[in-house]
């Protein structure tokens, strides 16, 4: 029995406890046991059985006593190590917070447990989600559980930098995930093993506790096998947090009630500067193959423009490392985390050895970066430029909404390359979240759904970018590829 | 705009990153790539352009002047690699 529950989503386990098909524990269990069983995809850091198990417990519990349950009541998830839970080690996958043990919950968390869900275990990720394959882990990489169908084993990026929770979803060791996303970490990696996922509008989930990259970007969400499973988890994780000064003070829309793949009257954006050279073939295929499930689905297709789309790229490159090289000025060994004290050092010294010993080659890299472009002399150059041209990027959304209600494109120009692939080129790495970073920017909810396969037998993913706030209208156009597309291929178990 | 070894060092120094002269070496034509990349920006015309500061329009909200947390004094030092007497200890800093 165990065996088949975890081949079951958020949706079908919450209605199958609530229905009394199976308990809460059945489910806890069989997932503890496909987590136990998946070492060599490295997805977990840390596995928290007992959590899982006292929550399932609890679900049974109010169960057998008619009390209400939560919208998550039953369902064990994964954690992405980013967000701090209380008891429970949260490194973000960086040497500098080795033996960290939060004191308190993060809100993202919090709000989950408080639907009912518990949690196998922190899943690993790139070293501060500064990644796009997780080879910036310090605890190793993260295997995607597909393999090309050429016959080779070369081993696969699970995406980056939810690369712990995209492999974890895809693995079947979780039914849900959460994810974070500051250029592309929750889409990217869930095109390439083929689920779902989508990044809310920025302020929708409370960045509190949660560790910090580049504040104006960072935003959680759910990784999940489907859309509806998508749009019931993102309604745990939202809402108002008086903790986070940028969190939206909004109403959290019942967006699971709300999904409809009737996509009458909707007007879909293909914008034109998406169409990159040197795009494989297969992605542009499958982008007009969506265009087609869209137009199926009631929708009118209309081509737009967004000219400042080549610029966004190297703004984010900016934004971003600036952003982080102020954030993560505070891993000094002073208060928490690793402290490298050599011989006879004095404060200045300790910083600058704890700060070599602790965090990975492209922390560092992204650090220098950052603080070079707020330098003295160079930060209206970079920085405010870069701040400038992400106003015009902004613009280019707002003036697109004015003939579509959603963007339709590729979440990223490739399918899932090998482990170390790029890892030696830093820009190649970059390069490859071009389709999802316009829209972080601009802080628009976006969301990839599996689309097809491409010819080594490995997913690819659409994309859908929506309005501020209209996470509903992304979830809707997300449903309608889903239901069309009929994506049910997954990874054959190797691990 | 080209990055020398002693700039790396400078930045490394700025941000309190111990490099050795091999790691320096090695991240100038690092940096000198991606931010010679990142020179196409200055092509945008952005005359009459305000920086971004909000992504999302928000306002900044007030609360009541009243103490909200506090006496977690064994929790923020539970952490601490260093800790002594309820404070956090680090090494002698005035000679």
């Amino acid at each position: 029995m165990t065996s088949e529950l975890t081949d079951l989503g958020i949706a079908a386990i919450r209605a199958g406890v609530r229905a009394g098909d199976f308990t809460a524990r059945e489910v806890a269990e069989g997932f503890i046991a496909a987590v136990a069983a998946a070492k060599p995809l490295n997805a977990f850091l840390v596995e928290t059985p007992d959590h899982a198990l006292a929550a399932a417990d609890a679900a049974d519990k109010a169960r057998a006593e008619g009390a209400p349950m939560g919208s998550m009541a039953g369902v064990p998830i994964g954690m992405k190590d980013l967000f701090c839970t209380e008891g429970v080690a949260t490194t973000a996958a960086s040497g500098i917070l080795d033996g960290f043990v939060p004191q308190y919950e993060s809100t993202v968390s919090a709000n989950l447990w408080r639907a009912g869900a518990g949690m196998l275990g922190k899943l690993n990720m790139d070293q501060f989600a500064m990644g796009s394959s997780n080879e910036t882990s310090a605890f190793g990489n993260v295997v995607s559980p597909w393999r090309r169908k050429d016959g080779g084993n070369a081993p696969l990026a699970p995406g980056g930098s939810s690369g712990g929770s995209s492999a974890a979803v895809s693995a079947r060791l979780c039914p849900g995930a959460t994810g974070t996303d500051t250029g592309g970490s929750i889409r990217q990696p869930a095109a390439f093993v083929g689920i779902s996922g989508i990044k809310p509008t920025y302020g929708r989930c409370s960045r509190w506790g949660t560790v910090a990259f580049a504040s104006s970007l960072d935003q959680a969400g759910p990784m999940a096998r489907d859309v509806r499973d998508c749009a019931i988890m993102l309604g745990a994780m939202a809402g108002f947090d008086a903790k986070d000064a940028t969190s939206l003070d909004l109403p959290v829309p019942d967006w699971e009630a709300g999904l409809s793949s009737d996509l009458k009257g909707k007007r879909i954006g293909i914008p034109k500067e998406y169409r990159v050279d040197d795009m494989p073939g297969e992605i542009d295929a499958l982008w007009e193959q969506g265009i087609a499930w869209l137009k199926d689905a009631g929708a009118e297709i209309v081509e737009v423009s967004l000219p400042h789309t080549k610029y966004a790229l190297p703004a984010y490159y900016i934004i971003a490392p600036a952003e982080a090289s102020s954030n993560l000025a505070r891993y000094d060994g002073v208060r928490y985390g690793l402290r490298d004290l050599p011989d006879g050092a004095g404060l200045q010294d300790m910083y600058a050895a704890t700060r070599a010993a602790g965090f990975g080659a492209e922390v560092k890299r992204r650090i220098m970066i950052g603080t070079y472009v707020l330098s003295a002399g160079f930060y209206d150059a970079y920085f405010t430029q870069a701040q400038k041209v992400r106003t015009l990027i902004a613009r280019d959304f707002e003036a697109a909404w004015e003939s579509c209600d959603l963007l339709l494109t590729p979440t990223a120009p490739s399918a899932a390359f090998a482990l170390g692939e790029k890892s030696a080129d830093p820009l190649a790495m970059y390069l490859n979240d071009v389709f999802t970073v316009p829209s972080s920017l601009a802080g628009l909810p976006a969301m990839s759904v599996p689309g097809g396969l491409d010819k080594d037998g490995l997913p690819l993913g659409l994309q859908i970018i929506g309005p501020a706030l209209d996470e509903q209208g992304v979830l809707n156009a997300g449903l309608a590829i889903e239901e069309r597309a009929g994506f049910t291929a997954r990874p054959q178990r190797w691990w | 705009m080209s990055v020398d070894t002693a700039t790396v060092r400078k930045i490394a120094s700025l941000a309190r990153i111990r490099i050795d002269d091999a790691q320096a070496e090695a991240l100038a034509p690092e940096l000198n790539n991606i931010l010679g990349w990142i020179e196409q920006l200055g092509e945008v015309d952005v005359s009459g352009v305000e920086p971004m500061t909000a992504v999302i329009p928000n306002h900044l909200r007030l609360r009541d002047d009243v103490v909200t947390d506090g006496n977690v004094r064994d929790k923020v030092l539970a952490n601490a690699p260093q800790a002594e007497h309820g404070f956090f200890t680090v090494p002698k800093v005035i000679e």
